[in-house]
């Protein structure tokens, strides 16, 4: 089964982070990748630019319209994610634990079931 | 020879080829043998289209197999605990004659060990048993060829170690090693329906591959109750395949399926295989379910099925497995025979499933709609967002749709 790790990010406890720390995520979420590869269960991973980077088009009187900056208007936005493939839900959730970003407050993982896939595999 | 009938050919030999090489080299060269398989199927792919098929296909497999194992041991100088293997390669080729026996079961079983998990059990049986390729299987699963290449590697590794001896001797857990084989084979056939049904030539059609295993396992072991009920559950769900989606891809339920659409040849099959097997057997849970699909195939409409046998079936079930889902289809099978009224009371006594799981919401829809209750419509939409099956939350959308006021 394949589940998405979404990576929540607050931009004020990212910038918050002291170098140490900025160093122990970097570390963490090679070691994170480098498990998953070795387990067979990695299938891919991004990083996302930052929010202010983001163009949105949106549906307005049935046409798109265009707008600079994200849709959603939270603090905290998408940093990135994670593919993977699992045997069941109980060790997607397991393995959302041991990305650093699970031990740092301010930061979160949203763990969802993919229900669609297409494309050439990579 | 087209493609496909060389594929036809040359992937039933893989199993025998491999089990060749096990018994006389052991499980401890295990990945070495499984990649020279590979190795010779793929030069048979190459060779044998423009030239005379060889007198003996498997023999020339397992000669040209062994030779690549020789080469790859001549090319790795450098692993000295190989070299007691290298002087035993040396041997005559007369020394390595295609067994006689089909290996393909205990090939199986080694693939289903309990060291690996689930996924690698499935991956390694299809490219060791199946004869396929890393990147077939890939393709199969939607995932990288790299995912699927270290789950096979790490697989490999695992049965190295695990001391397996090949063939398994025949004692108390061989029994057990089957049931992890049919369990691999289930779980093949049923990710078949999730996975995507590409047009791509290449493609590989997982249900009828672990179709064609189950047959293979059931030829083996003809006397097994339970491999022969997996085949027969097999061929009796893939019967309704063409009859499941419509021209859109929209998912049809049962009680609205075109039965002309059905595998009428699947069907006879699978109800021949229900009949001979079931008598005078205590009931197992692959059979009973065997069973319970041979009674709505051949039933003409839902409402001419059977319900009060496929009610009794389920019982026997329930009790077998203790599993809430068939405990919940037991409810489904309740309310055809004694009413929708009947049915909703049972849900609310269902024990082991919560009451928002996407498939009691559904039946409790189901219920709702046929009592002409109103609150149908939200508990559909309810259910609808709680799948994570695309087809599954279109078809409970239009069903909620469908009951809407305009």
């Amino acid at each position: 089964m394949k589940f998405l790790i979404l990576m929540q990010v607050d931009p004020d406890a990212l910038a918050a982070l002291t170098e140490d720390q900025q160093q122990a995520i970097g570390d963490g979420h090679a070691k994170f990748m480098a498990q998953t590869k070795e387990s067979g269960e990695f299938v891919f991973t991004q990083a996302l630019g930052e929010p202010n980077q983001t163009t949105t088009i949106r549906g307005r009187n049935g046409r798109p319209e265009i707008t600079e900056g994200p849709f959603a208007e939270t603090k905290e936005f998408l940093g990135g994610y994670y593919l993977i493939d699992v045997e069941a839900r109980e060790r997607a959730v397991e393995l959302a634990q041991q990305i650093p970003d699970a031990s740092i407050d301010g930061l979160a993982l949203e763990v969802r079931p993919v229900m669609f896939s297409d494309g050439e595999p990579i | 020879m087209v493609d496909a009938e060389l594929e036809d050919l040359l992937r039933p030999l893989a199993p025998q080829v491999l089990g060749t090489l096990l018994r006389r080299f052991g499980t401890e060269q295990f990945d070495l043998c499984e990649d020279a398989v590979q190795e010779a199927l793929l030069e048979a792919y190459e060779q044998w289209p423009a030239a005379a098929l060889p007198t003996s296909p498997q023999g020339w497999l397992v000669t040209t197999a062994r030779r690549r194992m020789i080469d790859r041991i001549r090319s790795d100088a450098r692993r000295r605990e190989r070299e007691s293997t290298q002087a035993r390669l040396l041997h005559p080729l007369a020394d390595l004659a295609p067994s006689e026996r089909d290996d393909s079961l205990q090939v199986l079983m080694l693939c289903c060990h309990p060291a690996l998990t689930r996924s690698a059990q499935v991956a390694l049986t299809l490219r060791t048993v199946g004869g396929l390729t890393t990147a077939q299987i890939a393709r199969a699963y939607l995932l990288p060829e790299a995912t699927i290449a270290q789950r096979i590697s790490r697989a490999k590794t695992k049965i190295k170690d695990s001391g397996a001896r090949f063939p398994e001797p025949a004692g108390a857990d061989a029994d057990q090693r089957l049931d992890a084989v049919l369990t691999v084979l289930y779980l093949m056939f049923n990710e078949a329906h999730t996975a995507s049904s590409g047009d791509n030539l290449y493609d590989v059609d997982l249900a009828s591959e672990a179709i064609r295993l189950a047959r293979q396992v059931h030829d083996q072991r003809p006397d097994h109750g339970e491999a022969a009920g997996l085949l027969a559950l097999m061929l009796l769900t893939d019967a309704r395949r063409a009859a499941r989606l419509d021209d859109h891809g929209r998912m049809v339920p049962l009680d609205e399926q075109d039965r002309s659409r059905w595998d009428a040849d699947k069907i006879t099959e699978g109800v021949r295989l229900v009949q001979d097997t079931l008598p005078g057997r205590p009931p197992s849970p692959y059979l009973v379910q065997a069973a319970i699909a041979a009674l709505h195939d051949q039933a003409g409409s839902t409402e001419n099925t059977d319900w009060e046998e496929i009610l009794a079936l389920y019982v026997i079930l329930e009790q077998l497995t203790g599993n809430p889902i068939v405990s919940l289809n037991r409810t489904v099978a309740a309310a055809m025979v004694r009413g929708p009224e009947h049915g909703l009371q049972l849900l609310d006594q269902l024990d082991g499933l919560p009451a928002d799981n996407h498939r009691v919401l559904a039946v409790r829809a189901h219920l709702l709609e046929r009592i002409g209750d109103p609150s149908a419509v939200e508990v559909y939409l309810d259910s609808s967002r709680r799948t994570s099956s695309i087809a599954e939350r279109d078809y409970l959308r239009a069903r909620a749709r469908r009951l809407r006021p305009n």
